[in-house]
């Protein structure tokens, strides 16, 4: 078996690798295909690993590839972890990624570095397939920082815009702060448990319950201390509150990235790493209560900025960041199946939302300002069809996969007792009107309503910037013989928004028994009785279809429908009153314009602080004090130093050599004589 | 039979005699000097490889021993051998002046064959100190090694390479001047000049005191550790591409090595009584390095800080012992700290004269070192680019690179000597990637900064071989770092029983 999971990560490594080295010799085509083919296997390997462990039953595979380093008895080692977790993340990873790189051969059809891009996103699955399937902490931290770079790379892919590479600079160092703490925690895991395996440290855990250990003076407990180290790593990949700022700015990258990396996988890396150190987190009611109320701050407040965003794609983000956010609360209530589960529909539907976003932009030739859509249904059947299936399942309709996911998160929260889960549930369930009606707002902005695109393109600034980044638009533009009418996209492109809309209906509906309420996770996700919010769900639940029947009688449906209802009344019913109350609430709307202000302090706190107090250092301490007063200080006191260093020509340095010799054979002398 | 030949010998003198050869060869022969210079370093490579290869892993002892009277008076001896500490440095001193010569080759015109000469002989004289089981004989390789590089600074060097190797020169010889005299008192204690003698005599904490600084004196200008730092950043701007290699790459190294061969195994107790200060410098030296190098405006400036930061966790690695142990009452995570060490010394040879090769190459074409004269270099040399975003990623210590080795084991064992201490080193991943990368997006990415990158040429044959051969070494020790940490577990395990025995 062991050959099958070296071949699900491997392949797409292979593809990577022949793209990146060898993209010039190949050409597109295979470029296309080799990684594809290659990612491909690995997804149909990938279905056969979910049907032996998970289907059939067979037991966990938990072994080992090669020892990396061993000292002092630790082994350091890079290894598998195969069960029922690792099996559905590695089959949602490798579908995902095979739409993308299908749904890529379309998109980005006219850029030069087409084979560069593929390379990159076989490079992503890769490491992104090493995450999930490792069995220690080592490895995770491999792939934890080896997404953070494809993703890096993805963001800075059209290199010459300057925002691109402001974007992908700064998504990489907030996500070394997360690391940061990361790594903190995997080191204080390594002190106490003297190893870094899942299995050794999952095992010992309980033994460490209530062990504390001192800092700065004071006790802390060891467990709280190690999981919030640990979930600040999740929080700068998973994009949680503060460590947030960066995913908005990675949509600088290419559309088919945004949905592979910035929505469906990378992102949700932090919420699959917490859930699989559930053992860890039940052992710290603190750290679960830190993990949900981050959590809560997000999935409201990161929601409400996507009501003022008019770029598609910085919706669709703003929306990732505030599920990412119900997840993280799932998490904080130990629902940590349910966050999964959500994990899951969301890869589905979010994907499928990212990409209809630039099939769209594809269709409006490189617009991105939603301002400047409206009525694109006519001319998009497909794109309109799947984004209605992606946007009912974001907002959790009754019968679509986020409803399932969604409403075991609310319930879970509900049903909870641990400090913070009473402003978890109003954020979450303020969360649920907030999402439908960004969600639909976008929905009725682009496809519904007016056409506002054809007389709003000439003398556009904002359209000229979008023509202007990359050589890859204007040729696509005049190939195209229909001037500036939208259009549908091809089936490469379109193929994919399909193969992603079937399971963003159906996924949740059929999986919800088994993976919440049944033994899907039994083993491998640990609840501590006392804080099993998923079992009071489980008394009532009869059923997938019951589960929806009864979701049309809860509170989140009516609230989602006002949402939807707000949308539309707002935006299509009586378009002026939109610009009315973004007036009447000034304020407000200017503070969730400046987005909290995060930005701003970041910038002026760290990024200038830190450079101003560089330069501070440098000046006073290096060349002021060490410098100025101790070395060429001293040089001058010396009065035969400062005459050397006047009169030194470069010739006087074989002198220098010498005297030095000279000096040496003198000692040596010294200790005869003597 | 291999382990008759004199392997030790051979690799110091070989190059020196080469060196020599190619000195008579003349600038007037440039070309056949070249030939000569890069056959004579593969051969001295090739002739160090039986050092790996017929190592044994399993012992801290002394291996490919040799052992002759030099000075019988005062028992000087010529005597060599290796261990886990300088079997792997020697490798990559003599894998890295080949790639040095390589890197010169026909980017140095003035004076070529003293050039290749000069670092032939200074890839002797670094071997030597570092298989040098004579005090006296180290110390003699010890200070003949400055004589090359102040003539590659000197003569090859910029236009203040006059100050930059009188401060270079200032700082060294203040430190060496003090380890000298701490070596003569320990000669005159023990009768001998022997190195593994003196790890075992007994000395008083005040003795060890004394020692101790002296020492740390010496080292710590080579390392270097703040605030004994400042003379790198001038010699290495000032240094043509291929000192600041070596410099960089090798030099440095000796520092760190002076700590494990000496300062630690014959001054313990004093180290455990000082160990605050050399953490103290360490971590200064991580922390506010770190943001000097953050506001470089000259490429090589900037690189050179971030040497000194790094260079900081190798110190920082080595003196986790006593806290360690201070703290949990064992020694469990001393041996990954000092491993660390090592393995970011070696890591960094690679890394450093890795990205000092990518400025050579890029000041080689536009004849400037300054950040803002770059910009967009990706898009006239495209698999340079590749080079530098790896070499980049490496340095700001990405796993699967070299550079993560080292500084992930030393920020692990940090933590249970405290957790404060670990706090403070882990901050590099944030600051390190912060200059390293910030220097990239300045010099790499955007779209063509000036007609200077416009006109670029990518890298030819010989400046990709050298960037190549010196990205695989970062991956492989990256992927796989079990087989350098294998041969250097005993004597690390060694040193560690060694120190925590007081030798008072």
């Amino acid at each position: 078996m062991l050959t099958v999971y070296i071949f699900i990560v491997l392949m797409p490594l292979f593809g990577a690798i022949a793209a990146g080295l060898f993209g010039k010799k190949i050409g597109r085509r295979a470029a296309h295909w080799i990684t594809i083919l290659g990612v491909g296997g690995s997804f149909v390997l990938s279905l056969v690993v979910f049907n032996r462990h998970v289907l059939s039953g067979e037991p966990d595979f938990n072994g080992t590839l090669y020892t990396w380093a061993m000292m002092e008895g630790v082994r350091l080692e890079i290894g598998f972890l195969v069960d029922s977790l690792t099996a559905m993340m590695i089959t949602v990873v490798t579908f995902v990624s095979l739409m993308v790189h299908i749904y890529t051969i379309g998109y980005m059809k006219e850029d030069d570095g087409y084979q560069r891009f593929f390379s990159y996103i076989s490079l992503f699955t890769f490491s992104m397939l090493m995450l999930v399937m490792s069995n220690n902490f080592l490895q995770l931290f491999f792939g934890w920082e080896a997404v953070g770079v494809v993703s890096y790379l993805l963001i800075g892919f059209w290199y010459k815009r300057p925002t691109a590479i402001y974007a992908n600079m700064k998504a990489f160092l907030v996500n070394r702060v997360g690391d940061f703490g990361f790594l903190l925690g995997i080191a204080s895991i390594l002190m106490f448990f003297n190893s870094l395996d899942y299995a050794d440290v999952f095992h010992a855990a309980p033994l460490y319950a209530d062990k504390t250990i001192s800092i700065g003076g004071g006790q802390w407990s060891l467990m709280t201390i190690t999981c919030i180290l640990l979930f600040i790593g999740a929080m700068g990949k998973s994009a949680q509150v503060p460590l947030h700022v960066w995913l908005p700015d990675s949509m600088e990258g290419p559309t088919p990235i945004s949905a592979l990396i910035h929505a469906a996988t990378m992102v949700t890396a932090g919420i699959f790493m917490v859930a699989r150190m559930s053992p860890l987190f039940e052992l710290s009611s603190t750290a679960l209560s830190f993990v949900l109320v981050i959590g809560s701050i997000t999935a409201l407040f990161m929601g409400l900025l996507g009501i003022v965003q008019n770029d598609i794609k910085r919706v669709v983000a703003y929306s990732t960041l505030s599920q990412l956010g119900y997840m993280t609360v799932a998490l904080g209530v130990s629902a940590y199946s349910a966050a999964v589960f959500h994990l899951m529909t969301h890869a589905f539907f979010k994907a499928l939302l990212f990409l209809a976003a630039g099939s769209v932009i594809i269709g409006m030739h490189h617009e991105q300002d939603m301002r400047k859509m409206g009525g694109l249904r006519k001319y998009m059947p497909i794109t309109w069809i799947t984004s209605l299936i992606g946007s009912l399942a974001l907002i959790g309709f009754p019968g679509f996969s986020g409803f399932y996911s969604k409403d075991s998160i609310i319930e879970a929260v509900k049903a909870s007792h641990i400090p913070g889960s009473g402003f978890a549930y109003f954020a979450v369930i303020v969360g649920v009107f907030v999402t439908a009606f960004y969600s639909f707002r976008m929905y009725f902005l682009v496809f519904h309503g007016k056409e506002r695109f054809q007389h709003s393109h000439a003398g556009d600034s904002r359209h000229a910037g979008a023509e202007e980044h990359g050589g890859h638009v204007d040729g696509h533009d005049h190939q195209h013989g229909h001037g500036h009418r939208p259009h549908e996209s091809p089936a490469v492109v379109t193929v994919p928004l399909i193969m992603l809309a079937i399971p963003s209906i159906f996924i949740g509906g059929m999986t919800i028994g088994s993976m919440l309420f049944g033994s899907y996770f039994e083993g491998v996700i640990y609840v501590a009785p006392e804080h099993d919010a998923l079992a009071h769900l489980a008394e009532h639940f009869h059923g997938a279809i019951s589960f929806a029947l009864h979701g049309i009688l809860g509170l989140p449906f009516w609230l989602a429908m006002a949402g939807v209802w707000s949308a539309w009344f707002i935006y299509m019913k009586h378009p002026e009153y939109a610009e009315h109350i973004r007036l009447k609430l000034g304020p407000i709307h200017q503070i969730l314009e400046r987005k909290y202000g995060f930005d701003d302090f970041n910038q002026m706190f760290f990024a200038d602080g830190s450079r101003r107090l560089g330069s501070a250092l440098w000046k006073f301490g290096d060349a002021g004090l060490i410098d100025g007063l101790l070395v060429n200080g001293s040089a001058r006191t010396i009065g035969w130093v400062a005459s050397v260093v006047r009169h030194i020509q470069s010739g006087y340095l074989f002198h220098y050599a010498f005297a030095m010799i000279v000096g040496l054979l003198g000692l040596l002398t010294w200790i005869v004589v003597r | 039979m291999l382990s008759e030949l004199p392997i030790l010998s051979l690799v110091i003198w070989l190059p020196i005699l080469g060196g020599a050869a190619v000195l008579f060869v003349g600038d007037e022969n440039s070309a056949a000097a070249r030939r000569l210079a890069l056959v004579v370093a593969c051969a001295t490579f090739a002739v160090s490889l039986p050092l790996w290869t017929a190592f044994d892993g399993t012992t801290a002892l002394m291996q490919f021993e040799e052992l002759w009277p030099w000075i019988p008076a005062f028992s000087v001896n010529y005597h060599l051998g290796i261990d886990g500490f300088s079997m792997p440095l020697i490798l990559l001193t003599a894998f890295m002046t080949v790639i040095v010569v390589i890197a010169g080759w026909e980017v140095v015109q003035y004076r070529v064959a003293q050039y290749l000469a000069a670092f032939l002989i200074m890839e002797g004289l670094m071997i030597g100190v570092f298989a040098s089981l004579d005090a006296m004989l180290f110390y003699v390789f010890f200070e003949a090694m400055l004589i090359p590089m102040f003539l590659i600074i000197g003569i090859w060097g910029g236009p203040r390479r006059v100050y930059a190797t009188i401060k270079f020169f200032l700082y060294t010889f203040f430190g060496s001047v003090f380890m000298l005299i701490a070596l003569l008192y320990m000669y005159f204690k023990s009768g001998s000049f022997e190195i593994i003698g003196f790890h075992a005599l007994k000395l008083s904490m005040s003795e060890q005191i004394l020692i101790f600084l002296a020492f740390v004196m010496a080292f710590a200008v080579k390392v270097p550790m703040w605030p004994v730092h400042t003379w790198l950043p001038d010699a290495h701007v000032e240094a043509p591409t291929g000192g600041s290699v070596i410099l960089a790459a090798i030099t440095l190294k000796i520092g760190g090595y002076g700590f494990v061969r000496f300062a630690l195994p014959i001054t313990p107790d004093a180290a455990a009584h000082l160990d605050w200060l050399i953490l103290t410098m360490s971590l200064v030296a991580v922390v506010y390095i770190g943001l000097v190098a953050l506001v470089q405006q000259d490429m090589k400036k900037l690189i050179a800080y971030s040497s000194i930061a790094h260079m900081g966790f190798v110190t920082l690695g080595f003196f986790l012992i006593f806290g360690i142990m201070r703290s949990t009452g064992s020694v469990n995570g001393a041996v990954m700290g000092i491993q660390g060490g090592m393995i970011q010394m070696v890591s960094h040879g690679f890394i450093s004269g890795a990205m000092f090769l990518c400025v050579g190459v890029l000041y080689d074409r536009v004849h400037s070192r300054q950040i803002k004269d770059y910009g967009g270099v990706v898009n006239t040399m495209p698999m340079f680019a590749a080079f530098m975003v790896l070499f980049g990623l490496a340095n700001s210590g990405l796993p699967g690179t070299s550079g993560f080795v080292g500084e992930f084991l030393v920020i692990l064992s940090s933590f249970k000597s405290s957790f404060w201490i670990a706090f403070l080193a882990a901050l590099t991943l944030i600051l390190g990637a912060a200059y390293t990368l910030w220097l990239i997006k300045r010099v790499v990415f955007g779209d063509i900064g000036n007609k200077h990158v416009a006109e670029l040429q990518d890298v030819n044959v010989r400046e990709f071989c050298m960037l190549a051969l010196l990205a695989i070494a970062v991956l492989i020790l990256g992927i796989w770092p079990a087989p350098l940490v294998d041969v250097m577990n005993p004597t690390v395990e060694n040193l560690v029983r060694h120190i925590i025995v007081s030798k008072i």
